[in-house]
């Protein structure tokens, strides 16, 4: 694998930052979509983020990363490989790439190649929904994903299981995971079901202060030289963020969230009027994360105000008569309802 | 030819230079030129400046999607009894240059993964049971024949490569210029990494982008790679105000979005500095910044001298559209069962029309072999296929058009001009017959509009819907808009363009919720031709009052569509106004 971009490194774009953090913290707040200019570094921060990802405990061998707390039943592998269980290896969160052009049987899982061909044994291979299990699923140009792709993971992220049926295969998997999509708008829309999986979706654009854009240059440049170097002088701070999100995760059950916060993010849902409960309740989780990561206990409204628009800018609904982008809308009802 | 070539061929002939020196840092090359003598010699020279082994591959446009990533290798497969893995073409030009003819018409799936390999230096392939990456350190030498400005090359693709070259304007007199030799090129792609750009010189050519309004910094970067190798041609280990000269004038200058204007510029692009930034070093502040000024004019300048001739026409005409030429072609693209161009293949009955592939299909049978010969004991010659193997091709193919009529059936038009309207939409069904378009018709009279008509192909139920269409009434104009918006939306996206013919009077009387005045219509009115012109759809109003008046002009002025007053005449005459202004 290539030598990617340390995280730490990427100059700006704190918005897009913050939001890839706090689906570290805590999945539940759901995928990531990062929508923006060419250029801008979205998939750079998203591959960066790999590098980061907590360990958490996984069965040795298991090839679905079951949680040794899950049920060995439910995992094709540990009820036929009961002996497996003793192991437990601590693994890093899977940041799995679904690259452009991949096919349905390798994103769902198929036949084992070789097994059938050298053995004749019938044998399912996970594809790349198994690998992803209790991590991260990364589409590049979510935009242009094939959408007979997209139907399946729709279906797979719905129901958190992935069964396959093909030919005397029948294979069902837990698959949980949080998808980060990145794409460029120009290139073409979302199909609605796909925005609605996303959690948050965060806006980039090119920074247009020139100091900021001759840092990212020079240490882009810097990069591109010597990239092991590089790495190695950033390690100490992408360790740092590390361990921010390992901190971050063991306290955020403790997390308090307050009437006040609850209250207000229930009016700014109103307030704005999206549809449904699942934007109210991201808000919470996502401001619930972010105190996290800071390190404080208690949910106040600075950091339901800081989540807000990534949280909400996708669930508006189009108006017609608002020619102003769905940030500015956001903003606005912030003053209102903060008011 | 003129002078003007043969300073396009020098810049031409350097980029070349600069990319051999260092082709993966400056990702390529979009070259923009009609296929012959001109751009052979440019290839040619190019060429003459790598070293033999070098890989130097075409990517024809139709390249299936398997074969420039690689994947399963039936015959191989089949044969050794085990999978057997092909490399694509990508992998096969690593470490060397991969040329990509009619890079206009290419796929955006092709230019993806070219996109994802200059990214990232290699390939992943998920396809077929096989799961391998590939190393694919390539520059990409995009052959863009375009000739009008209704195709471009993929914006993505073209963004990721450092030099845009046009050599439309070159002719076969101007190709004379000085290459550097085989081996201080050789001798460059060795040093070019140890060159040093001090902070002052990256700064410069990051506010020199800024000026001209390129926003990505991958231009930047770029622009530091090639005076990088434009000093290591020149045998310096420092990058030099010439250096910075050639980068600007090759690299930033052709993706200029606007004209600067020195003075002023210089302050605008260097807005305060909005929030400290920790990674940073503190000591490029402003005076190093005003130190460079007086320089950074004479980057700009030499950077004027390259920018595109046609460029300064249109900035003056309102501006370049910083938007991919690309947006809002979306949608007009669809999947077809049989027609257009082939998109790769999908598991699928061949028996609901598709086209059957074979060799798709054999390589899905491939692994299950030996399993179903032992499932099914017996002799069986030849592959054992079953229904789960089918693959079928599916296509792309210009997206059909539906022309949406949204005819005014009410009293006030139903005297005058209805039975003219009904033989001029008449027309136009057989005409979109003829094209094979889609119809769709809204007839709006008395309280509401009705879809009387739902998209379809079938002259005969349209000529008898409308036939049977009544007149008399109020006039509905709002929900007729609103019923045509909803429409054209579903249209979209199910992948069709729609274009919308109102024939109307334009002299609505009936508010949305059904009361009757013309003051509410007028104002729900204003509403829903808001809603009409965000959807942005195409199309006309057809004036079918007895004079054509200001109603139906405004009409059209507010939901954004081409106004046309009904002639008195024949109704052939408005099929062919409708015709003229479709898309």
């Amino acid at each position: 694998m290539a030598v990617a971009y340390p995280f730490s490194a990427i100059v700006a774009q704190d918005e897009m930052k913050t939001a890839l953090l706090i689906a570290a913290v805590d999945q539940d707040v759901g995928g990531v979509l990062v929508f923006g200019d060419r250029g801008t570094g979205k998939s750079t921060a998203i591959r960066a983020l790999a590098a980061l990802m907590p360990k958490v405990p996984m069965v040795a061998g298991c090839p679905y990363n079951r949680d040794p707390a899950e049920k060995a039943e439910n995992c094709p592998h540990c009820s036929q490989h009961p002996q497996d269980d003793s192991k437990i290896r601590k693994a890093a969160m899977p940041v799995v790439d679904l690259p452009l052009g991949a096919t349905e049987d390798r994103v769902i899982g198929t036949l084992d190649l070789e097994k059938a061909l050298r053995q004749g044994e019938k044998a399912f291979e996970p594809g790349l929904l198994a690998r992803a299990h209790r991590g991260f699923l990364y589409i590049d140009e979510v935009n242009l994903l094939e959408d007979h792709i997209v139907d399946a993971l729709l279906d797979v992220a719905a129901s958190g299981e992935n069964v396959v049926e093909r030919e005397g295969l029948s294979v069902r998997h837990p698959a949980r995971f949080v998808l980060v999509g990145s794409g460029n708008p120009e290139e073409g829309e979302l199909r609605p079901q796909l925005l609605d999986r996303f959690g948050m979706s965060v806006d980039v654009r090119t920074p247009t202060d020139l100091k900021t854009r001759i840092s990212i240059v020079q240490l882009r440049d810097e990069f591109e030289r010597d990239r092991e170097a590089f790495v190695k002088k950033w390690q100490r701070k992408d360790g740092a963020v590390r361990r921010k999100v390992e901190a971050a995760r063991s306290r955020i059950d403790d997390v308090d969230v307050p009437d006040d916060v609850l209250e207000h993010a229930a009016k700014l849902c109103m307030h704005l009027g999206t549809d449904g409960l699942r934007g109210e309740l991201t808000l919470i989780r996502a401001s619930r994360a972010l105190t996290s990561l800071e390190g404080r206990d208690a949910v106040s409204l600075v950091e339901l105000k800081r989540v807000a628009p990534s949280v909400l800018r996708h669930r508006l609904r189009r108006d017609p008569l608002d020619e102003s982008g769905s940030g500015a809308r956001i903003e606005r009802a912030l003053d209102e309802v903060f008011a | 030819m003129s002078s003007d070539g043969e300073a396009r061929w020098n810049d031409a002939v350097q980029a070349a230079c600069l990319l051999a020196v260092d082709p993966m840092g400056l990702g390529g090359v979009a070259l923009k030129a009609r296929p012959g003598p001109v751009r052979d010699a440019w290839l040619e020279e190019l060429r003459a400046l790598l070293a033999e082994e070098t890989p130097f591959r075409k990517i024809p446009q139709t390249v299936s999607e398997a074969r420039l990533l690689g994947g399963l290798d039936l015959a191989a497969t089949l044969k050794a009894g085990s999978p057997v893995s092909q490399t694509g073409l990508l992998s096969e030009c690593d470490g060397g240059y991969a040329m990509l003819a009619m890079a206009e018409r290419c796929e955006r799936s092709t230019a993806a993964h070219l996109c994802q390999a200059l990214d990232r230096g290699e390939i992943r392939v998920e396809r077929e049971g096989l799961s391998a990456q590939a190393p694919a350190h390539v520059a990409i030498i995009a052959l863009d024949e375009s000739a009008d400005d209704d195709e471009h090359l993929d914006a993505a693709l073209s963004e990721r490569l450092a030099f845009h070259l046009d050599l439309h304007t070159v002719g076969i007199r101007d190709l004379i210029a000085d290459a550097y030799s085989v081996d201080t090129v050789n001798r460059a792609r060795h040093s070019a990494t140890d060159v040093h750009c001090d902070v002052d010189a990256l700064s410069r050519l990051v506010s020199a982008a800024a000026v001209f309004g390129v926003d990505s910094p991958r231009a930047s970067l770029f622009a530091v790679a090639a005076a990088r190798a434009a000093a290591a041609l020149e045998g310096r280990v420092q990058v030099e105000e010439a250096d910075l000269e050639i980068a600007t004038r090759l690299v930033i200058a052709p993706r200029a979005t606007r004209i600067p204007m020195l003075e002023d510029e210089e302050q605008e692009a260097a807005p305060p500095p909005p929030e400290e930034q920790p990674e940073q070093e503190p000591e490029q502040d402003s005076d190093i910044q005003q130190q460079g000024e007086g320089m950074q004019d004479r980057l700009i300048e030499a950077a004027e001298a390259a920018l595109p001739a046609g460029l300064l026409a249109q900035l003056a005409q309102g501006g370049v559209s910083r938007r991919s030429q690309r947006s809002g072609k979306s949608g007009q693209m669809r999947k077809a069962k049989s027609r257009g161009r082939p998109m790769g293949t999908i598991a699928g009955d061949p028996r609901s029309g598709s086209r059957l592939s074979p060799v798709a299909t054999l390589r899905a049978a491939a692994p299950w072999q030996p399993l179903r010969q032992r499932d099914q004991p017996g002799d069986h010659p030849g592959m054992l296929i079953r229904r789960d193997d089918f693959r079928v091709v599916r296509f792309r193919e210009r997206s059909e058009s539906t022309t949406v009529f949204v005819v005014d059936a009410s009293g006030s038009s139903a005297l005058n001009r209805l039975a003219e309207a009904k033989g001029a939409v008449e027309l136009l069904l057989a005409d979109c017959y003829i094209r094979r378009d889609q119809v769709a018709m809204v007839a709006f009279r008395g309280d509401d509009a009705e879809l009387l008509l739902p998209p379809t192909r079938s002259l005969v139920r349209a000529k008898r819907n409308l036939q049977a269409l009544p007149g008399g009434g109020g006039t509905p104009l709002t929900s007729a808009i609103e019923t045509a918006a909803a429409l054209a939306d579903q249209l979209k996206r199910r992948g069709s363009t729609p274009a919308v013919v109102f024939l109307t009077d334009g002299r609505g009387n009936i508010a949305r919720d059904g009361s009757r005045g013309r003051d509410a219509a007028a104002e729900d009115l204003e509403s829903a031709a808001a809603m009409f012109r965000e959807a942005g759809v195409s199309g006309m109003v057809i004036d079918t009052s007895p004079r054509p008046g200001p109603s139906a002009e405004t009409l059209a002025y507010s939901l954004d569509l081409t106004y046309l007053p009904l002639p008195h005449a024949d109704a052939g005459q408005l099929r062919d106004a409708v015709r003229a202004a479709a898309p």
